[in-house]
Parts: structure tokens; sequence; C-alpha cells
């Protein structure tokens, strides 16, 4: 875990990871909802989630699924910022002989659970996976699972999230980042969609790292819990 | 009553609950009462969503991934047709495998109607790569064949039904029934009792598989070449014509005849019985046997 404690080593590792980014070529179409989940994704992988470059086949490990897919240059940048994947794979993305596309292959990208892209197939994985844990007898792995708002209109996520919060799976964290780019929105707010259904709740500044850190590390003994990341609006 | 097929799959699949703890029984509500007692002593393995399907195979994905062998079960058309990205892409595009298995095949549930009928299940499977198909022809079949589903790799997809032969049949590939001279005729699960109606008196070779896919083309290669003309029936329990393209390419260097049989594509618009439906889609023994008649020389 790195420890940064000033807003200026913070700002400078802002801009390291900009500077991966920056690295991606074609992908124009998705950037701004990448950097949407820059932050959530870095306080993830820096602070919260116990996997590395050498556990990535541990059963121990921490698992993390990018359901939403879209947008995976911030991704493919923390995975490159923590020694995931080489540095020069951020070269070539989306070309014939790259690892790294548009929207990730799970099976070609060490470290990554799932391929992803297609909205709203991460939930159910999630859910799958956080069962299958269980049923394996692994207590210590817990299973987050980043979405984004507008994905959410994804039936799909609705079949996930009443199940997870009936059953109680509180190896489970869903990370929703809200740029309130949904069409029809979500009058009421997205919290309130999990709460319903039994989840244990939390919405913070999607920019803010220590308060993500807070959310994603509070114990939720008994239900899932959701983290509502809002961010700046996508337009 | 419980139709023979689901319960064999339900004995056989609570016994390898029972003796194999990567094991697990995903279901959405349907079934769900006769996996109560193995949902007793294997809480954690034996998992109903509900009525939710797109979640009963992204769990079954997610359970795959984990290194559970996850075995998802409901009716056909929800199974296959309903959430069929969830298949492509929770399952193969993951690298995971699963076996599914359906009841209500075809038009098991003519009372029923339409929206409980999936006859291109076989075909929507066929869009994928590598799954195995097991289109058992009589209960005593699904239990070896689930089992061996579970054994193996991969992605399989057991398809039971209410209809049935009098009697099993073992072997994989194409077996061969009856011998003939002037075609082959290959019957696919339950189609065989029709089948062998059908040819009585006919001077055709009668073969049977309970696994359509992968499909035995070695196989029909040596039967045709026993036989005077290269004139080949398929009858299949689903939409007509889901092997031609089998049948095309074991043939290839064969110049060939092929009639396809099997359900149509039309919405019927009827209810009734499964023999109704048999009839209506060309499928009884008599109806079989015009069909087959007219290929044969005079």
């Amino acid at each position: 875990m790195t420890e940064i404690k000033t807003s200026a080593e913070r700002q400078a590792q802002t801009e390291r990871l900009l500077a991966l980014m920056s690295r991606l070529t074609g992908d124009e179409k998705h950037a701004p909802s990448a950097t949407s989940t820059l932050d959530a994704l870095w306080v993830l992988y820096d602070r919260v989630l116990r996997v590395s470059p050498q556990t990535v086949d541990d059963p121990e490990r921490d698992l993390f699924l990018l359901s939403k897919g879209h947008g995976p240059a911030a991704f493919y940048a923390v995975l490159a910022a923590k020694g995931f994947i080489p540095l020069d794979w951020l070269d070539d993305v989306g070309d014939a002989g790259s690892r790294l596309g548009f929207h990730p292959d799970g099976t070609l990208i060490p470290g990554v659970e799932i391929g992803s892209g297609s909205l709203g197939h991460g939930l159910g994985l999630g859910v799958g996976m956080a069962l299958g844990l269980r049923a394996r007898g692994l207590w210590r792995p817990r299973v987050f699972v980043l979405l984004g708002d507008a994905e959410l209109d994804e039936g799909s996520n609705h079949e996930a999230i009443a199940y997870a919060g009936a059953t109680g799976l509180d190896s489970l964290t869903a990370v929703v980042i809200d740029n309130q780019s949904a069409t029809h929105g979500w009058p009421g707010g997205i919290a309130s969609r999990f709460a319903m259904n039994g989840w244990d709740t939390s919405t913070v500044d999607g920019r803010a790292w220590d308060a993500l850190e807070h959310a994603f590390t509070t114990p939720h003994p008994g239900a899932p819990r959701v983290v509502v990341a809002t961010v700046e609006r996508k337009w | 009553m419980v139709s023979p097929m689901r319960e064999e799959l339900v004995n056989t699949a609570t016994a390898l609950l029972d003796e194999d703890p990567r094991v697990a029984v995903v279901l959405a509500d349907i079934s769900s009462d006769l996996f109560d007692g193995a949902a007793r002593r294997h809480p954690d393995r034996v998992i109903n969503v509900g009525i939710r399907e797109q979640l009963l195979l992204g769990v079954t994905g997610g359970l795959a991934k984990t290194g559970l062998r996850p075995i998802a079960h409901t009716y056909a058309p929800f199974l296959v047709e309903r959430a069929f990205e969830q298949i492509k892409l929770d399952l193969d595009h993951q690298g995971g495998g699963a076996v599914l298995v359906s009841v209500g095949a075809s038009y098991d549930a003519a009372r029923s109607g339409r929206t409980h009928q999936a006859p291109g299940d076989v075909a929507l499977i066929d869009t994928l790569s590598d799954w195995t198909v097991h289109v058992p022809g009589h209960p005593d079949e699904v239990g070896p064949l689930l089992r061996e589903a579970v054994g193996r790799d991969g992605s399989s997809y057991l398809r039971l039904s209410t209809e049935s032969n009098a009697a099993p049949h073992d072997g994989y590939g194409l077996v061969p029934i009856r011998h003939g001279r002037a075609a082959t005729v290959v019957a696919v699960g339950p189609m065989l009792d029709p089948v062998l109606a059908a040819a009585e008196g006919l001077d055709v070779t009668v073969a049977y598989t309970h696994t359509p896919r992968p499909f035995d083309r070695a196989g029909l290669r040596a039967l045709v070449s026993g036989t005077d003309a290269a004139t080949v029936v398929l009858v299949e329990p689903y939409l007509a014509g889901t092997s031609a393209s089998q049948v095309a390419d074991a043939l290839v260097a064969v110049p060939h005849r092929l009639l396809s049989l099997g359900v149509g594509r039309t919405d019927p618009r009827r209810y009734g019985t499964p023999a109704d439906h048999a009839r209506l889609h060309g499928l009884t023994p008599d109806q079989l046997r015009r069909a087959i008649g007219e290929l044969l020389p005079a």
C-alpha cells in the first residue's frame, strides 16, 4: 500500500496515471467515462484489493470485476502502474497483436478477472463468484464489481441486486460510478435501489481518495454493500 | 407427476452433489422443490435465484470461474433463449464451462403454447463453439450422460424430453440399429422409435444418436459407404435442418442427397398433445415413411 498524504503527492500520482492513459491510442470515444473511474480504480488497487501481480492466480485473492468494460483506459493505466501488465502494452491498444482492446478480454490480461463490454454482466458474475468462493470454504476473498450509473439501465443488474440483498451476500461490494449519464436518470438516487433490497449503502465523492477508501473498507456483515461514487456529470 | 427424464436428472444431480464438492446446481424456481433434500445437505451448492434467468446464467458463469462445476437447469426456452447472451459471454467468453440441462423439449408442452416451446435451442447452441449436445432418447440414458458431462471440461447441453423411445441405447456417435442399402436415416434422441416404425420394410440403414454434437462425421461416412446411394435422411426432434451443415461437412467429398426432417419454424398456433404437434410437423411414423419413401428408388 502506498500512503499518499499530501495533495502534492496525490496530484503527482494522478499526473502519472493520466500520462499512462495518454499513451493509449484510438480510445477517444470512451475517454470521458474512462476518467470517471480513475480515482476509484486507483484507490481500490492501491489501498483496498488484496491482489498483486504475484497473486493473480491465488485462490485467496480479492476479485475485481470491471463490469462496464467501456473506457478501459483508466483500468489499463492502473494495471500498468501496479505492474500487472507491461507499460508498453499501452502503446498499441486495439491492434491485432495487442492483448488490450477497447473492451478488456479477461483471458488475455493478467489480473483481469472477466471480459466485459456488453453492459450488465459483471454483477451477476460477481454474485456467482461470491457464491463459488463461499462454497469452496474461502471466506477471506472479497468481490468488487464496478458499474456505471447508466449501466444500471440493464435489467440483469436488478436481478442480481435483488438476489444478493435477499441472501445477504456480504462478500460482495458493488461500486457504481455515477456521472449522471443514465438517459432517464435514477429518481430518488441510485443507493435507494440497493437499500430497498437490503444492501448496505454509501454515497461518496468519487474523486476523494480517503472517502473512497473508507467506503470500500467499512465492514458490512450480513449484507452486500454498494458504494456510489459521484463524479462530474458526463456532458 | 415428475417426468421420468426429469426424475433421472434430479436423482443423478443429487448424487453428484453428494459425491463431488465441486458440483453445484443452479435453479430459477423450476424444479427447485425436487432439490429440497439436496439443498438442506448442501446449502452452498444448491442455489435457487428465483425467476431470474439472466442471473441463473451469470451465477453459473461466476461459479465456473471460481472452480466449481455448475449444472444450470430450467425450462428450455428460459434456459437457452431468454438469456442467450449470458450463455455466450458469461460462460464461453469468460473461458468457463457448465452443464445446462433443460426440460420441456420442442412441443413437450403442447398444451402450454408457444411461450413454453424452444425448438430452436440446439440451433442456438450451434452458434457457439465446442459444446457437447446430448439429446437422450430414454430416461435410462440421462444419468450416464449427465455424469459424463459433469466429468468433462467444457460446456454441455442436455435436452430432456417427455418423449421417449421404448428402450435405451448405448454408445456415442451414430449407433447403427439396422442396416439397409437404399439410404441412411439418422434418428436423434426420441425420434428413433417413430423412425423405426416408419422404416419397417424399407431397405434403409437406421442409426441412432443421443449425442448430436460433436456430430459423428466419420461414423456417417462409414454408414453411407455401406449403402448403394449416398442418400441421408436426418430426423431431429428440434428445428428441422439443425444438423444439415454437419452432414454436408461430413460428406463434402461425396455427391449426396440430404432430406432434413424435424420441427418446423412456423408457430402452429395450436394447443393439443405432443402427438398432435408431431403430426403438425410431419413427424408421425406414417408421415416419415412417406417422406423417406419419396427419396428411395421406385
